[in-house]
């Protein structure tokens, strides 16, 4: 049995994740700003056989509070095994370009909170020599591209900040699993319209529970996602920067 | 968003505005919105039953609420599958109390439509098992309704095709098994009016459905294999729930013909045979097209209609074989046509289910088609019948009309609980209903 703290916990991955552990009978701690959506999940995680779940409501975005977080998550379960951080916000490319503070604003949310995060409980893991942090970044951090790079470069610090963490914790036995999901079909991206990339959370989240299991260094998820992003990796800035997608 | 939906068998299909609501909250403000809609879960109603110009889904509404392990009381949001709650409630020793033939529906539609499946002739329907539910009403009030309170509001939304308001999340009672194997007994029949027998001598059995074989004719109409089944006491209560094989596009529609299906019935007729109790895992048994994903695909792209139909009993062996020479002479008809008796009705207002004979099956469409289904809603109609909402894309409006003569009440509850001008469907447009 596990003891599992989900930061984003009302995240559609991350509630998925959620069903695949309580499943198994793990313990579970789940952090995110909506108490009734909390709440809902952890009725559901409790008949879906986790066993314990608790709640803990709080904006992500009030760093300050991190610390108080963690602390009370290993109060509650007597420690953590395993770290998924699943918050974020999709940002709305088009208007962040119109305004600095917004665009300050997804920044803060899809990358500095995580950092400060994953600042405090590396230091912790590091110190009792165990532990798995998993971190949901994107394949669109991978290569920015106009029509969403605030949010992609929010997420390429997630994937290069991990990456590193990942090598510093690893003679402490800590593992940092960084998953890059592509097109997922979740409430997040309601309004796009779905073609045949399009995933769904569930597997998606069968994919992440499993790269944590056997702790894999860095998955796209679903794994074609390797493929098509290392095709527009290669793509040269000459032709890249004229591209529109 | 806007995009294009259909029912389970493709037609029609219609242009929609889908909204998803993320969660409870969303669902139920979800009525505030301008015009009319109508709730869609897994969209596995056949017809268009779901389509509308707006709906509104169910899916990210799937949360257990509560399940008492003692009572087997289960309440869960009605964007729940049947298959998740299986995988849940099978391993503790429980079961649902009646179950259609696939796992892939949700509460909330398994109740308006007030599903029945091969237990009816003891157990009922569905909708009979819900001790409560909640349901948002067209003016943003949510009542709870049951067999005592709003009874009712409670008896046409069971089996009221989600025309009285959207259920958020209801209570089921279910019923306590020992073991995750049913103890099938196979029994074949050379007509239909063998078959017809066969389920009376039959009538204890808890699970009783018949294959037929809908292109035989001749000596031969209506051979069917009747399956029984009872849950067994042994075999643990593991369940296995494997991976879809799907069929990932539509494939070609020549490839179901007369011919192939004419090939299939008689080979499959001809591999059954007369076997005494035996252990079958329930999964199978109860789903045999969940284990391969998309089988509507199969009829190709211009989708497929299903029938099917209800008749009394008094006469029930004979015009059930009228029907099938119909059927027969016309020369469609599907692989897997399905025929089982009927218990009596229930209370609710639009439950399809009544005491007699029921027939379904599907037809690919093509250009006769539609000819043959209106000669056999005709004939339904006729032998005093009716046809089910949940499997109908064609049915027209006299006929839904003199064949569930409830509909006028059911029209006066909508009305008391602000249901009108504010849940509608393709369906319920065609029918004739406010």
């Amino acid at each position: 049995m596990k003891k599992v703290l989900i930061i984003g916990a009302t995240s559609a991955i991350a509630e998925h994740c959620a069903r695949i552990w309580s499943a198994r009978g793990d313990e579970l701690y789940l952090v995110a700003r909506n108490e009734a959506h909390l709440q809902t999940i952890a009725a559901d995680l409790k008949v879906r056989g986790a066993s314990g779940v608790s709640i803990n409501c709080v904006d992500l975005n009030e760093i300050g509070r991190h610390v108080e977080l963690l602390d009370a998550a290993e109060n509650a379960m007597g420690g953590v095994d395993v770290v998924l951080i699943a918050h974020g916000t999709l940002s709305n490319q088009a208007s962040c370009e119109l305004s600095v503070e917004e665009t300050l604003a997804e920044i803060q949310t899809n990358a500095l909170s995580t950092v400060s995060l994953l600042t405090t409980i590396a230091n912790r893991f590091e110190a009792k020599r165990e532990g798995t942090i998993c971190v949901i970044s994107s394949v669109a951090g991978d290569r920015g591209r106009a029509s969403n790079y605030v949010y992609g470069s929010a997420k390429a610090m997630i994937t290069a900040f991990t990456s590193g963490m990942r090598q510093r914790l690893h003679k402490s036995n800590v593992a940092v699993v960084t998953i890059k999901p592509g097109f997922v079909d979740t409430p997040m991206t309601a309004e796009f319209n779905k073609g045949l990339l399009w995933a769904k959370p569930n597997s998606v989240s069968k994919e992440i529970v499993k790269a944590i299991d056997v702790k894999k260094a860095e998955i796209y998820a679903p794994a074609y996602w390797l493929v098509i992003m290392k095709v527009i990796s290669i793509i040269p800035q000459s032709i890249f920067k004229r591209m529109k997608f | 968003m806007t995009t294009t939906i259909s029912g389970w068998g493709n037609y029609p299909r219609q242009e929609s505005q889908c909204m998803t609501p993320s969660n409870a909250a969303l669902l139920r403000s979800a009525v505030n919105q301008e015009g009319s809609f109508i709730a869609r879960g897994m969209g596995r109603s056949y017809g268009d039953s779901a389509n509308a110009h707006k709906v509104v889904g169910t899916s990210y509404c799937n949360h257990f609420i509560y399940f008492d392990e003692r009572t087997g009381k289960l309440t869960a949001e009605s964007g729940i599958t049947l298959r998740e709650i299986l995988t849940v409630i099978v391993p503790k020793g429980w079961f649902l109390p009646v179950t259609p033939g696939t796992s892939y529906v949700t509460l909330g539609g398994a109740i308006a439509s007030d599903v029945h499946g091969k237990n009816h002739h003891i157990a009922g329907t569905f909708g009979q098992h819900v001790t409560s539910l909640n349901l948002v009403l067209g003016t943003g009030e949510l009542l709870t309704a049951s067999k005592h309170e709003n009874a009712d509001l409670f008896h046409a939304t069971c089996g009221g095709m989600g025309l009285t308001g959207i259920i958020i999340s209801a209570t089921i009672q279910l019923i306590p098994i020992q073991s995750s194997f049913i103890n099938q007994k196979t029994i074949k029949a050379g007509c239909i009016e063998s078959a017809c027998e066969l389920f009376e001598d039959n009538n204890d059995a808890t699970y009783s459905v018949a294959w037929i074989d809908c292109l035989a004719k001749g000596k031969n109409l209506g051979r069917s294999v009747l399956m029984l089944g009872e849950h067994a006491k042994e075999g643990g209560l593991e369940i296995d729930l494997k991976e879809l094989v799907a069929v990932p596009f539509n494939t070609p529609a020549a490839l179901l013909n007369s011919m192939t299906m004419k090939t299939f019935n008689t080979i499959y007729w001809h591999k059954a045979k007369d076997k005494p109790h035996h252990a079958v895992p329930l999964m199978p048994y109860f789903y045999p097209l969940d284990a391969i994903g998309n089988w509507n695909r199969m009829y190709g792209k211009k989708g497929f209609l299903q029938f099917q139909c209800v008749i009394p009993k008094s006469d029930g062996v004979a015009n059930m074989r009228k029907l099938l020479v119909e059927v027969a002479n016309s020369g469609e008809g599907s692989f897997l046509t399905v025929l089982k008796q009927f218990g009596k009705a229930n209370d609710s207002l639009l439950s399809f289910p009544t005491e007699g004979y029921t027939l379904a099956l599907d037809f690919k469409l093509n250009a006769s088609t539609m000819q043959t289904v209106r000669r056999l809603e005709a004939m339904t109609l006729d032998m005093g019948g009716r046809l089910y909402l949940t499997k109908d894309a064609v049915m027209q409006e006299a006929t839904f009309k003199a064949t569930y003569p409830n509909w006028k009440k059911f029209e006066s509850v909508r009305e008391k609980y602000g249901a009108i001008g504010k849940f509608s469907s393709a369906q319920s447009k065609r029918l004739g209903l406010a």
